[in-house]
């Protein structure tokens, strides 16, 4: 039993068929990276994982607890932490406040949360911005803020959607960074991305999925060369070595 | 038996004026995506309106319903770009201004009724209010009749032009997608603007079907408001045909409620089917109904 | 005077001050000002207990006047079927301003925005019609009429007033600033993202509720042995109440600790002065404010203060970084 088991789930909105079977197991410790073309399906599983959108059928289980039917705060309390592809900052609150809310997750006493809090914007790299409102921020903090708010509730599986959309070249080794350092922490890190750059660079394991189903899987480099991959993004030419 | 079917058919020429007066707020909520809380209030300003023209010139209220639309129109135009608009989209601490505006522009529009009117009820009584159809033990009352029909008149009207005209469908793209529309050459302003205006007026017709059968009085619009809702969320937002069924549904339930249970509690009925639909139907009858 | 400089600043001070001139100083005014005092710190606690709700938690309620009536109705009825003494009201009322909040709570909560706040307003609306129409178990229309037990003194009524102010103000106080607090702005500011950092988001909007609803009750219950008289179109009214309360939140400032108390004597005085001035009208003039207030100053006198004093020194704005 893997440690994040996901079997055959399945999505449908309406006629359409966001996530179409899929299954896969994470490992923990790995940080596993989930690609795909624009509709595949994606932020759909995410949104499966996390009981925002649930699954139609299939099953979900994290460390061996089924979690297909939990809601999305007793998912985040079991350990399965996550950020969004478009960014959701608590705007009014400063990058410290947010951080304290996900903080009382673990902790009751305010100052505690304080303390937790700012020892994640520490990890993070985020102290300079503690007092911005959230609002305020350049879009790279405010996918960082989104990562620091997630890790002050300890989780153990994060669920990454998109941290590099939007992030120029400098910003994404920052972020690559700051997710290795995540990972080597001890979080198990569950990564959708299209910037190839970011998840190619920090993923242990991949798969691509295109229209909800798996059409590959496997390292980093397999996926790169994989004919079906190129043939999803590019098209049949070029995976046809045209 | 007979009160069985007098009841029933009541209830679906009451539903149909409802439905007339409700698909201008589905219309302005498509549109804007805001709950125009005033759309009571214009309506009764429709009515008074129609009164005045009774008063003074004689007119029955089905033909000063044509006045009452254009005086209605412009209104609701005026209300909307130079009050609603300044809050649209605007970010604020406490969510919900922008109904609470719409809110108070209604209970604002009430008193200045109250001032010129007085709180008195008024009605326009002529001959034609008394008059009834019988037929098969049951009595059909006349201005419910002809209210009908012409509330039919005006849905009928308005399917027509959302559907088939540019100016019409312009208004459906704007509520389905704002920002699509704009890319499409729609000036959204320029077309919420119109909706609004266009929306009251249709409330103001319907206050003008209403009048000959009840009497009006500045605070008249409260349940009418209520019963708006009712079937813009039972009919879906943005819908005529929604509105429509919504309507019938309502006016047929209310009748029933009035009939066999009490009078003083009609309204309760109302209510009570507002919070269960609100409750367990998101997306309205249309969701049901499968168009 | 330096002395003086720098004890101002302590955080304590105003507080300080407020309590000495509100406790010391009324028993030298005269009735009129009595009154308008107990009135200023009921629609405190009122606005006080809908901020916390709405305010904090974004939970906007148009149907508010269903806990003030409820805890008005408290009292009245046990003084309608027992003819007991509505001092017991003070806390049947709040009570059961909780009891039936609970589950209104638990039915409504499901909607979001807009349609949370109408749903409340219906609420409000057919409380008061049942109320209004139910005779033999509720009194009906003609309410419940009781007796002043101080005659025509309003000290004490006024003590206890402003004890349930102060009351509400604390508990806010205490709650805004722990745990609760931060989970209510979470759920105001981004629900979904609150859910996905653990906060189970009903639970904690009925945390919000009931304290909410429990001192609205109580300003109910005040209100009823004060004006030993109910009238379930008073108690149960949209516009006098219900948008009321909201009105006196918005002009001091919704999401603050102090907005609602100077909202609370804001309304007060200009409900007196326009009742004053221009007496029919006063309805009308008010919902002109309440426009402009909405069109202009939103966020209130504390939350759009930088907006005040930049038109009073007709400065531009500051635009900061971010979306």
């Amino acid at each position: 039993m893997a440690y994040l088991d996901i079997n055959h789930v399945v999505r449908k909105f309406g006629g359409l068929v966001a996530v179409d079977d899929i299954t896969v197991g994470l490992e923990q410790g790995e940080i596993f990276g989930l690609i795909g073309p624009n509709g595949s399906g994606k932020t759909t599983l995410f949104n499966a994982i996390n009981h925002y959108y649930p699954a139609n059928s299939g099953e979900i289980i994290f460390k061996g607890i089924p979690i297909t039917r939990k809601s999305t705060h007793e998912i985040c309390r079991l350990g399965i932490g996550r950020t969004f592809q478009v960014v959701k900052p608590l705007r009014r609150m400063t990058v410290l406040e947010n951080v304290m809310a996900g903080a009382f997750l673990r902790i009751n006493d305010a100052s505690k949360a304080r303390d937790k809090a700012l020892e994640v914007l520490d990890f993070c790299e985020l102290m300079h911005r503690r007092d911005v409102p959230a609002k305020d921020l350049p879009i790279a903090d405010k996918k960082r803020m989104e990562i620091a708010r997630s890790l002050a509730g300890d989780p153990e599986l994060i669920l990454l959607d998109e941290t590099a959309a939007g992030l120029n070249l400098v910003e994404i080794e920052a972020a690559m960074a700051i997710v290795k350092k995540i990972r080597d922490s001890g979080i198990t890190c569950f990564v959708v991305e299209h910037v190839m750059k970011f998840i190619m660079g920090i993923s242990d394991r991949m798969m691509c999925i295109n229209f909800g189903r798996e059409i590959a899987r496997g390292t980093p480099r397999e996926i790169a060369s994989h004919p079906e991959v190129i043939k999803a993004y590019l098209g049949e030419e070029y995976a046809k070595g045209k | 038996m007979a009160l069985f079917g007098q009841t029933f058919i009541t209830g679906i020429l009451i539903g149909g004026i409802y439905a007339v007066i409700a698909v201008g707020m589905t219309l302005i909520m498509g549109v804007m995506k805001i709950i125009n809380l005033a759309h009571g209030a214009l309506m009764m300003v429709g009515m008074y309106v129609c009164l005045a023209l009774f008063r003074s010139l004689g007119w029955h209220p089905y033909m000063g319903m044509i006045p009452a639309m254009i005086i209605l129109l412009g209104i609701g135009w005026l209300v909307q770009k130079y009050s609603i608009e300044r809050v649209f989209g605007v970010e604020t601490i406490l969510p919900e201004s922008q109904v609470l505006l719409t809110l108070a522009l209604g209970l604002g529009i009430t008193e200045v009724i109250r001032l010129i009117f007085t709180s008195d009820y008024q009605c326009t009584y002529t001959p034609f209010s008394a008059k009834c159809f019988y037929t098969a033990g049951m009595s059909i009352s006349a201005p419910y009749l002809v209210g009908f029909i012409l509330a039919m008149a005006f849905v009928a009207g308005l399917h027509i032009f959302l559907t088939r005209t540019d100016l019409g469908r312009s208004v459906v793209a704007t509520a389905q997608d704002r920002d699509a529309a704009t890319y499409m050459g729609v000036d959204a302003g320029r077309i919420t603007n119109f909706t609004f205006a266009l929306g009251t007026a249709l409330a103001a017709a319907g206050g003008a079907m209403l009048l000959p059968i009840f009497y009006t009085y500045p605070d008249v619009w409260h349940p009418y408001l209520a019963k708006c809702f009712i079937i813009t969320i039972l009919g879906g937002m943005g819908s005529t045909v929604g509105a429509l069924s919504g309507g019938l549904l309502l006016g047929v339930a209310e009748t029933f409620g009035a009939t066999y249970w009490s009078p003083g509690y009609r309204d309760v009925v109302g209510l009570i089917i507002f919070l269960l639909v609100l409750l367990l139907l998101p997306g309205g009858l249309k969701k049901v109904i499968g168009r | 005077m330096a002395e003086i400089k720098t004890m101002a600043k302590k955080s304590w001070f105003l507080p300080a001050i407020l309590g000495i001139v509100f406790v010391a100083i009324p028993p030298f005014l005269g009735g009129y000002i009595q009154h308008l005092l107990i009135l200023m710190m009921m629609w405190i606690t009122m606005a006080t207990a809908w901020n916390l709700l709405g305010g904090y938690c974004g939970q906007v309620s148009f149907g508010h006047t269903v806990f003030f009536g409820l805890g008005a109705y408290g009292g009245g009825l046990l003084l309608l079927h027992w003819g007991i003494s509505p001092w017991w009201g003070m806390i049947a009322g709040p009570l059961l301003a909780a009891i039936i909040g609970i589950p209104i709570g638990l039915i409504t909560f499901r909607l979001r925005g807009p349609y949370f706040a109408l749903s409340m307003l219906a609420l409000g609306e057919t409380f008061r019609i049942v109320f209004t129409n139910w005779v033999s178990v509720l009194g009906g229309a003609s309410g419940v009429v009781s007796s002043r037990t101080f005659g025509i003194n309003k000290l004490p009524y006024y003590y206890i007033a402003l004890t349930i102010a102060a009351s509400s103000v604390y508990v806010v106080y205490r709650l805004m600033h722990s745990k609760y607090g931060y989970y209510f702005v979470s759920i105001r500011e981004d629900q979904d993202a609150a859910e996905a950092l653990g906060i189970p988001t009903t639970k904690y909007k009925m945390y919000a509720l009931i304290p909410s609803a429990v001192f609205t009750g109580l300003a109910g219950a005040v209100w009823m042995n004060y004006i030993a008289y109910i009238d379930p179109e008073v108690v149960f009214s949209l516009t006098g109440i219900s948008i009321m309360m909201i009105l006196a939140v918005m002009v001091g400032g919704a999401g603050t600790l102090w907005g609602p108390i100077l909202g609370g004597v804001i309304f007060v005085l200009l409900n007196e002065g326009i009742r004053a001035t221009v007496g029919p009208i006063s309805y009308l003039i008010f919902m002109v404010i309440a426009c402009l207030l909405i069109m202009f100053l939103p966020d209130g006198i504390i939350g759009d203060w930088a907006k005040i004093k930049r038109v009073f020194r007709r400065e531009k704005p500051v635009y900061v970084g971010g979306e």
